[in-house]
């Protein structure tokens, strides 16, 4: 039987490869799993990038930084399956939250208001609000970024943004070396219940359908290992199909409960599965819609304008240039083309298309697609802008020179 | 050096002494890492790769590109096998850009053949430690049966060996096993 193997860091949406492994799904593809756990992004790409392991489960802008080469040799990785769209909250100490007021969930925009407001007046008295995102190449850091630059805040000015890897931020906001963060759960809900942080706002309320993880491989691998790689796709999608039914949720969060996994409790673990989060310790809970979408609406399909929006935030902080060669590296590192492949003939859904505009979609609508019934649900920003792939380096310069405005005059 | 094991980086700082690279650092404490490998502004990191710290300092040399003695992530791509066996071996490098990759190669190597054995060393301990536990189980096991069964020790023994081979487990197992049930059954264990 053919071998892969799996990095992750501990976080819910590493579940479908674990599911995959764990209920025999990849067996029955011919395949076994070994899944190797880390607690840095940098080591899951370091063994990635030189072969300790054959995939990895990463946060999107890294796959991309990495074949972009950004800080170091570049090393071409091909993402050809989604593990997984937001999972991702805003949490902030509960002194910070104490100072904003009432716990507005409803009002992603009102709240990032007050915040912003906030951070204004800390930055006057010569304390900035510290936040930490999990890396620099992370959806966390961009959408976070996103957030308080449309609430009129200069992440890079107004505040402070630090990394922090996810299973150190609720230590983090304990000790008070931060104020604030964007992770994956269930680093947020630890932090909860302890008593130290209070989630604030859930990506998904940035954006309703935020690209978060993939599945990278090295590009060469996945050319030389084509067969077995579109078997592991096959698997990975009927582990999402396993996910996202409510009659196996406790089964999945009592397994990724499991020590070699996340190392939690599978109630906290629960909560990202079910979109049933608990905001403020002894608060009740809240159910976000969406919160972390696993598999409905072809989520493990890589759009090429995911990767596209991500290459233009990168462009926006200053983390990558603004030019089209960019945008197609970006693009490549996506790879639709192996997703339909693996899943043609299964009667999975297979979109037609494989870039969208990204925003446009208010409520439920039904999409073209090749095989199956693809129904888009919401997937807004809250702030209304749309992200269109054939204008993408538009986006990127209007936003790229409104951030240089928004730059405050000391 | 930054690695949360001291007696780790002990056994690498002490091969690197004796090759002349007198020069060395070790940081095994977490907090202010960024700061204190600012001050001392090296010319090669070791780190071990599974350290906590790592993104937090590759974010903050990401950010020293501005300045004018960056730290790049990694040595020359030509040189990818000696990296592939560096992290292999657990073992991380960050270097100045421009510093010579023939300056380098030796420091990662020594690196890389000191990790391996300190990794050894760990494993021959660990197999030490539990040969010693496993002799002590079946010592114990073996004062059981005596006791309950009326026999000598060879007889003991060989009790054990059969219970053990016709059930496929180990010795030091089936050994354990008798021990915690003679204690769950109240007797002296």
């Amino acid at each position: 039987m053919s071998l892969f193997r799996i990095g992750f860091l501990p976080l819910v949406d590493a579940a479908l490869p674990i599911i995959a492994h764990e209920y025999g799904l990849a067996k029955q593809e011919g395949l076994r799993i070994e899944l190797h756990r880390d607690r840095t992004w940098a080591a899951v790409r370091d063994r990635l990038t030189y072969g300790i392991t054959d995939a990895a489960h990463l946060v999107a802008p890294l796959a991309i930084a990495t074949s972009l080469g950004l800080d170091r040799p570049a090393v071409p990785l091909a993402a050809p399956f989604m593990l997984g769209l937001n999972g991702n909250t805003v949490t902030v100490s509960t002194a910070i939250a104490d100072l904003l007021g009432e716990d507005d969930w409803d009002d992603v925009g009102a709240i990032g208001h007050r915040l912003a407001a906030l951070a204004h007046s800390r930055a006057a008295q010569g304390r900035k609000l510290r936040f930490g995102v999990v890396h620099r190449y992370s959806s966390h850091n961009y959408m976070l970024r996103y957030w308080l630059a449309a609430c009129g805040c200069h992440p890079d000015h107004d505040v402070e943004i630090i990394v922090v890897p996810p299973p150190a931020v609720a230590d983090a906001l304990a000790a008070g070396d931060i104020d604030g963060s964007c992770v994956g759960e269930p680093w947020n809900s630890v932090a909860v219940d302890r008593g130290d942080g209070v989630i604030l706002a859930s990506t998904s309320g940035i954006w309703n359908r935020g690209v978060e993880k993939l599945l990278a491989f090295r590009a060469p691998l996945l050319d030389e290992r084509r067969a077995e790689v579109e078997a592991l796709i096959r698997a990975l999608h009927a582990a999402g199909a396993l996910a996202i039914d409510r009659g196996q949720q406790g089964d999945v969060a009592k397994l990724l409960a499991r020590e070699e996994y996340i190392g939690l409790p599978a109630d906290i673990i629960a909560r990202a599965l079910s979109g049933r989060l608990v905001p403020r310790r002894d608060a009740p809970v809240r159910h976000i819609r969406d919160f972390l979408v696993l598999h409905r609406e072809a989520a493990n399909f890589p759009w090429r304008s995911q990767a596209m929006w991500l290459y233009s935030q990168m462009v926006r902080w200053g983390h990558a240039p603004l030019d089209a060669a960019g945008f197609e590296a970006a693009v490549s590192v996506f790879r639709p083309d192996v997703y339909r492949a693996a899943l043609a003939g299964t009667g999975a859904i297979l979109p037609n298309a494989s870039a969208k505009v990204e925003g446009a979609i208010d409520r439920p609508l039904g999409a073209s697609s090749v095989s199956g019934r693809l129904i888009m649900g919401p997937d807004r920003f809250f702030d209304g802008m749309l992200f269109d792939p054939d204008r993408a380096m538009d986006y990127a310069a209007q936003q790229l020179a409104a951030t240089a405005r928004a730059i405050p005059i000391v | 050096m930054v690695d949360e094991s001291a007696a780790r980086a002990a056994v690498i700082e002490e091969g690197l002494r004796e090759v002349g690279l007198t020069d060395v650092t070790v940081l095994v404490e977490r907090t202010g890492l960024v700061r204190r490998l600012h001050e001392l502004s090296p010319d090669v990191v070791l780190m071990n790769l599974e350290n906590p710290g790592r993104d937090v300092l590759e974010e903050s040399f990401a950010l020293s590109r501005a300045l004018s003695r960056p730290i790049a992530m990694f040595v020359d791509q030509s040189d990818e096998r000696s990296i592939a066996e560096a992290v292999d071996a657990g073992i991380s490098a960050y270097v100045v850009d421009g510093l010579r990759k023939d300056r380098i190669k030796p420091v990662l190597e020594l690196a890389v053949r000191r990790f391996n054995a300190f990794a050894r060393l760990q494993n021959e301990l660990h197999e030490a430690r539990s040969a010693l536990a496993d002799r002590r189980a079946i010592d114990k096991a073996k004062a059981v049966l005596m006791k309950r069964r009326g026999i000598d020790e060879p007889a003991a023994y060989a009790l054990l060996r059969k219970q053990a081979m016709d059930s496929g487990r180990r010795l030091a197992e089936v050994a354990d096993a008798l021990v915690t049930a003679e204690t769950l059954l109240g007797g002296e264990g």
